[in-house]
C-alpha cells in the first residue's frame, strides 16, 4: 500500500514537474531556444508572489491575477529587448545569454531576498485533503495537477486550433516565409515568451506552496524541466505531462528506498531513457 | 503617363561579400504583368526577395506608390498588399492545405479574395482542405502557394517560377487560371526562366544577366534575337 | 619571380611568444619574488586560465557546449581525495591518476549526452554534473554531504614547511596551465585540430570531407575532461577542504569559467587567457561589492555576446586576424607578388 501510495503523490508531483516543462517545451517548439534561465524565472515568480501575497495581503492563489500578467509582460520584453537580437542559426548567442541572465537573477533575488528559505502560506488548503480508502490525497497536489492538465490541454487547443497557434507553427516552420504572411517575428517570438513565462508563473507559485524556496532554486526546476520534456519526447506537449509523472514517480519510489535518492533517482531515470529511448519515450509522430 | 505602383532604382543586393544584383531598374504600373526572365542564377529570385522585404535594401532603392520601401521589414511589405508566390512553394509543413490558405489571409486585408474563392479557382484543394500541405502533389502545391498569396488581397502579386518541377499539363492548367487571377486591377510579376511561357502572360518583360538588367520592353516588341542575347550573353 | 612558402608564425607571434616565454620565466620564480597571499592568486589565475582554456577548447572549437564543467572539476577533487586518503597515493601521483579516472568516466557520459542536441546537450552535461553532486554526498568514507578535510599526513607528504608547499602547489598550477594551453595549441595544429576547425567553420562541409565528426568530438569531450579533472584534483589540493557543493559548483566552475571566455573572445587560443586577466582584475577591484560583482559580471558577459560576439581578443585583433599564438596557416610572399 506505501508503494502504491508512494506512485500516486509521484504522479501529482509530476503535474508540477510538467508545469517547469511546459513553458519550456512551448519556446523550444516555436523558436528552437533553450532557456537556460527558466528554472530561476521559476523561482523569480515565486518570490513576485510572495512580495504581491504579503504586500496586498492576498492569498498567493489570489495573487496568481498579478503574477501571471506580471510575469507574461517581462517575458515579452525579455524576448524583444535582449533574446530577439541573439537568434539565429548559432546556438551559442542564446545559450549563453540566457546562461548570464540565470546568474543575474539568481544574484540579485539573493541582493533583494537574502539567501533564506521562504515559503507562499496559502492558508488550510495546503493541508486539506481527501481520502480514498486507504489512500490519503492532498487537495493542493490534486489541484495541480489539474491545472498542470488544464495548462496542457488550454496550450494544445491554442497551438492546434487558434489563429496565434497557427502563427507559431508557421513561424516555427519557415520564419521568413511567415513574414511574408505579414508576421512580425519579433512579435510572434515575444508572445511565445509571454506565454512560457505566464506557465512559468504558475508553476513558481504553486512551487512556493508546496515547499520553500531560495534564490539558488532555480536549477534543479531547470533541469526537472528538462527532463520531463526529453523523457516525454521534445515537441510533445502531452508526452510533457507523462514525462513529468515518469520522473516524479521516480523520485517518491527513490526517497521511498532512501530519502538521499530522491533526486539522483530521477536523474538516473532520466539518463537510463536518454540510453534506450533517446528520442523520448512519446516522440511526435510528424517528427 | 501613370505613376508606376512599383519603382525599383538603383537596386543592389548582397549575400555577404558576393554581390547579387547591380544597379537594378524597373517599374511596375497598375495593372500590369512584368515578365523577369534571365538564365539560372542570373538574381531573379534575389530580386523577388529584395522586394518583398527579405532582404533589406537602401530605404529608397525601392518605391511603392511613390513611398521609400526598401528598408521595411518583410511584414510591413506584406501589410502594403505585396505579396510573394516564394520558389519552390515553401509551404508550411505543420498547416494543413486550409490553414495555409488562411495563414495567408491573416493580415485581413479587404478585396475580392477568400477561401471560397479560392477553392472556386481551385477545386480540388477544397476537397483535400484538411490534410498537411506537403502531402500534395507538386502541382496541388503550387496552388496552395499562389491561394495563399491571394488571400492576402495584394496589389502587386509576385510568383517565383512557378512552372518549376511541374508536369507541362499542370503548367498549363495553372497558366490557364493566371488571367483569371490577374485581370481585376491587380498588377504581377511572373518570374520565368521559359521565355515563351513568360512572353504570353505579360505585357512587358525585364531580363536579368548576372544580376544587371540586359533588357526591358513591351512583350510583343522585342525580337528574339534581342531576348537570347540579353538572356544568354551571346 | 618570389618563392611562395607557407608559414604559420608571423613576426607578431614570434615576438608574442618570446614574450610568452619570458613572462613565463618571471612566473616560475615568483615563489622568491611574491608574497604568500600573492602567490595564492597567482596559483590560482592559472587554474582558472586552464579551465577557461579548456572550455573554450570544448564550446569554442568543437561546439559542444557544456554547462556541467564542474562535473570534472568535483570529480578531480574527489578522486584526488580518495586516491590520498584511500590508496595511499603521493600526492604527486594521485593528480594524474585523477585525470585518467576523469577521462575514463567521461567516454560512457559522452556516448549518452551526444544524443542530445546543441543547447539540450548543455543541460544534458548539468543533469551529469547532478548525478556526480548527489552521488559523492552519498559516500560517507568521504564526508557525504558535508565533505572531508585532506589528512595533515597527505599534505605534509607534499612538502614539510608550509612555504615549500605553496610554492609547489603554485608551480603545479603554473605547470597545468602550461600544459593546457600547450595541449590545446598542440590539437589545433595537429591533423585533427585542422578536422575540428573544419567541422565548427562548417559541419556539412566537413562531412563531405570524410572527417568522422561524432569522433572528433568524442575525442575533444574525453581529453577535455581528464585535464578538466587534472585542475579540479589541483583547485581542491590547493583549499585542502572539500564538500559536494564546493566540487561542483556550477557558478564557481563554469558559470565564471563562461563569462571569462566570453568577455575575452571564444574561439581563439588568446581569449580565455586575456579574460581570465580581466576577470581577476574586477574580481580584486570589485570583490567588496559581493553579489552585485556578478551580476555586473553577467551584465558585461551578455552585452559582449551582443554587441562584440568575438570579445576582448576580437576587437583588439580587428580584420587583421593578429594571432599570438601561432596557429592559422598562412601563405608568405604573395602580397609582395600582387604588387
Ligand atoms: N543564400 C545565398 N547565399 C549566397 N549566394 C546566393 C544565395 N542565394 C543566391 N545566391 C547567389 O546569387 C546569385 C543569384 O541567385 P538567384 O537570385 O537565386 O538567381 P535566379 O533566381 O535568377 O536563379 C547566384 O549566383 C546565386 O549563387
Ligand atoms: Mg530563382
Amino acid at each position: 500500500m506505501d508503494w502504491i501510495n508512494a506512485i500516486i503523490q509521484g504522479a501529482l508531483l509530476g503535474g508540477l514537474y510538467a508545469l517547469f516543462a511546459a513553458g519550456l517545451s512551448l519556446i523550444f517548439g516555436v523558436m528552437r531556444l533553450v532557456n537556460i534561465a527558466h528554472g530561476d524565472l521559476i523561482v523569480l515568480s515565486a518570490y513576485v508572489a510572495l512580495t504581491t501575497s504579503v504586500g496586498l495581503g492576498l492569498n498567493p492563489l489570489l495573487a496568481l491575477v498579478i503574477v501571471v500578467p506580471v510575469m507574461a509582460a517581462f517575458g515579452y520584453a525579455l524576448q524583444r529587448l535582449i533574446l530577439n537580437r541573439t537568434m539565429g542559426d548559432d546556438l551559442l548567442p542564446p545559450l549563453l545569454v540566457t546562461f548570464g541572465l540565470s546568474v543575474i537573477i539568481q544574484n540579485a533575488l539573493l541582493m533583494g531576498y537574502s539567501a533564506d528559505p521562504q515559503k507562499l502560506q496559502a492558508g488550510p488548503i495546503e493541508t486539506a485533503s481527501v481520502s480514498l480508502g486507504p489512500i490519503t490525497l492532498g487537495v493542493m497536489p490534486v489541484l495541480v495537477f489539474a491545472v498542470a492538465v488544464a495548462v496542457i490541454a488550454g496550450l494544445q487547443w491554442m497551438f492546434y486550433r487558434t489563429a496565434l497557434g497557427r502563427a507559431f507553427r508557421a513561424t516555427s516552420d519557415r520564419q521568413d516565409i511567415a513574414q511574408l504572411m505579414g508576421l512580425n517575428r519579433a512579435h510572434v517570438f515575444g508572445l511565445a515568451m509571454a506565454l512560457s513565462l505566464a506557465v512559468t508563473a504558475l508553476a513558481g507559485v504553486f512551487l512556493g506552496i508546496r515547499t520553500s524556496f531560495d534564490p539558488a532554486a532555480g536549477a534543479s526546476r531547470l533541469i526537472f524541466g528538462f527532463e520531463a520534456v526529453i523523457i516525454g519526447g521534445l515537441g510533445n506537449l502531452w508526452g510533457t505531462l507523462g514525462g513529468g509523472v515518469i520522473l516524479g514517480i521516480a523520485q517518491t519510489l527513490g526517497a521511498k528506498i532512501n530519502p538521499g535518492y530522491q533526486i539522483l533517482a530521477g536523474h538516473l531515470v532520466f539518463l537510463l531513457i536518454l540510453a534506450i529511448r533517446p528520442r523520448g519515450l512519446f516522440p511526435r509522430m510528424d517528427g | 503617363m501613370p505613376d508606376p505602383i512599383l519603382s525599383i532604382h538603383g537596386l543592389d543586393a548582397h549575400y555577404g561579400d558576393f554581390q547579387a544584383l547591380y544597379g537594378v531598374d524597373l517599374a511596375v504600373e497598375r495593372g500590369q504583368v512584368l515578365a523577369v526572365i534571365g538564365a539560372n542564377g542570373a538574381g531573379k529570385t534575389t530580386l523577388m526577395r529584395s522586394i518583398s522585404g527579405l532582404l533589406r535594401n537602401a530605404p529608397d532603392a525601392v518605391r511603392w506608390q511613390g513611398r521609400p520601401i526598401g528598408a521595411l521589414r518583410a511584414d510591413q511589405i506584406a501589410a502594403l498588399g505585396i505579396a510573394l508566390v516564394p520558389e519552390g512553394r515553401l509551404l508550411f509543413p505543420s498547416l494543413s492545405v486550409e490553414e495555409n490558405l488562411i495563414i495567408g489571409g491573416q493580415l485581413g486585408r479587404k478585396g475580392p479574395w477568400s477561401l471560397t474563392r479560392i477553392y472556386d479557382l481551385f477545386p480540388i484543394l477544397k476537397e483535400r482542405r484538411n490534410v498537411p500541405a506537403t502531402a500534395l502533389s507538386g502541382g496541388q502545391q503550387q496552388m496552395v502557394a499562389i491561394g495563399r498569396a491571394l488571400m492576402s488581397n495584394p496589389e502587386l502579386l509576385m510568383m517565383d517560377e512557378i512552372s518549376l518541377g511541374l508536369a507541362p499539363v499542370i503548367i498549363k492548367s495553372i497558366y490557364e487560371a493566371l488571367p483569371g487571377i490577374v485581370g481585376e486591377g491587380l498588377s504581377a510579376i511572373v518570374v520565368e526562366q521559359d521565355i515563351a511561357k513568360a512572353l504570353s502572360v505579360s505585357s512587358h518583360v525585364t531580363c536579368l544577366q548576372e544580376g544587371r538588367v540586359s533588357l526591358t520592353g513591351g512583350s510583343g516588341e522585342l525580337s528574339r534575337d534581342a531576348i537570347s542575347k540579353a538572356y544568354f550573353g551571346v | 619571380m618570389r618563392d611562395l612558402s607557407v608559414s604559420r608564425s608571423t613576426p607578431a607571434s614570434t615576438l608574442a611568444m618570446a614574450a610568452l616565454g619570458a613572462a613565463l620565466l618571471v612566473m616560475f620564480a615568483a615563489p622568491w619574488w611574491a608574497g604568500r597571499a600573492e602567490l595564492r592568486l597567482f596559483g590560482e589565475i592559472f587554474l582558472y586560465m586552464s579551465l577557461a582554456t579548456l572550455w573554450n577548447f570544448l564550446a569554442g572549437y568543437a561546439g559542444l557546449v557544456s554547462v556541467g564543467q564542474q562535473a570534472y572539476v568535483g570529480l578531480g577533487g574527489y578522486m584526488f581525495f580518495a586516491a590520498t586518503m584511500f590508496w595511499g597515493l603521493n600526492p604527486l601521483l594521485a593528480l594524474p591518476v585523477a585525470a585518467l579516472i576523469g577521462a575514463a568516466i567521461s567516454a560512457p557520459v559522452a556516448a549518452l549526452i551526444f544524443r542530445l542536441r546543441g543547447a539540450y546537450f548543455a543541460i544534458g552535461t548539468w543533469v551529469v554534473a547532478e548525478v556526480f553532486l548527489l552521488t559523492f554526498a552519498q559516500v560517507t568514507s568521504l564526508g557525504g554531504g558535508s565533505g572531508t578535510s585532506l589528512p595533515v599526513g597527505v599534505v605534509k607528504g607534499l612538502s614539510e614547511s608550509r612555504d615549500g608547499r605553496e610554492a609547489l602547489i603554485y608551480w603545479l598550477a603554473l605547470g597545468i596551465a602550461v600544459l593546457v594551453v600547450g595541449a590545446v595549441f598542440a590539437f589545433l595544429r595537429s591533423r585533427r585540430g585542422v578536422a575540428l576547425t573544419a567541422i565548427r567553420d562548417n559541419e556539412l562541409a566537413a562531412k563531405s570531407l570524410g572527417i568522422d565528426i561524432w569522433w572528433t568530438k568524442f575525442t575533444v569531450y574525453v581529453v577535455t575532461a581528464g585535464l578538466t579533472t587534472l585542475v579540479g584534483g589541483l583547485i581542491f589540493l590547493q583549499k585542502l577542504r572539500i564538500s559536494p557543493d564546493a566540487a561542483f559548483s556550477v557558478n564557481d566552475w563554469t558559470a565564471v569559467v563562461i563569462f571569462i571566455v566570453v568577455i575575452g573572445g571564444i574561439g581563439t587560443l588568446e581569449g580565455p587567457i586575456l579574460g581570465t586577466l580581466v576577470y581577476f582584475a574586477l574580481r580584486e577591484t570589485l570583490a567588496d561589492y559581493g553579489t552585485i560583482y556578478l551580476i555586473a559580471l553577467g551584465v558585461v558577459a551578455i552585452a559582449v555576446m551582443l554587441f562584440a560576439p568575438k570579445g576582448l581578443w576580437g576587437l583588439i585583433r580587428g580584420h587583421r586576424g593578429t594571432e599570438l599564438f601561432p596557429l592559422s596557416r598562412r601563405v608568405r610572399g604573395l602580397t609582395e607578388k600582387g604588387q
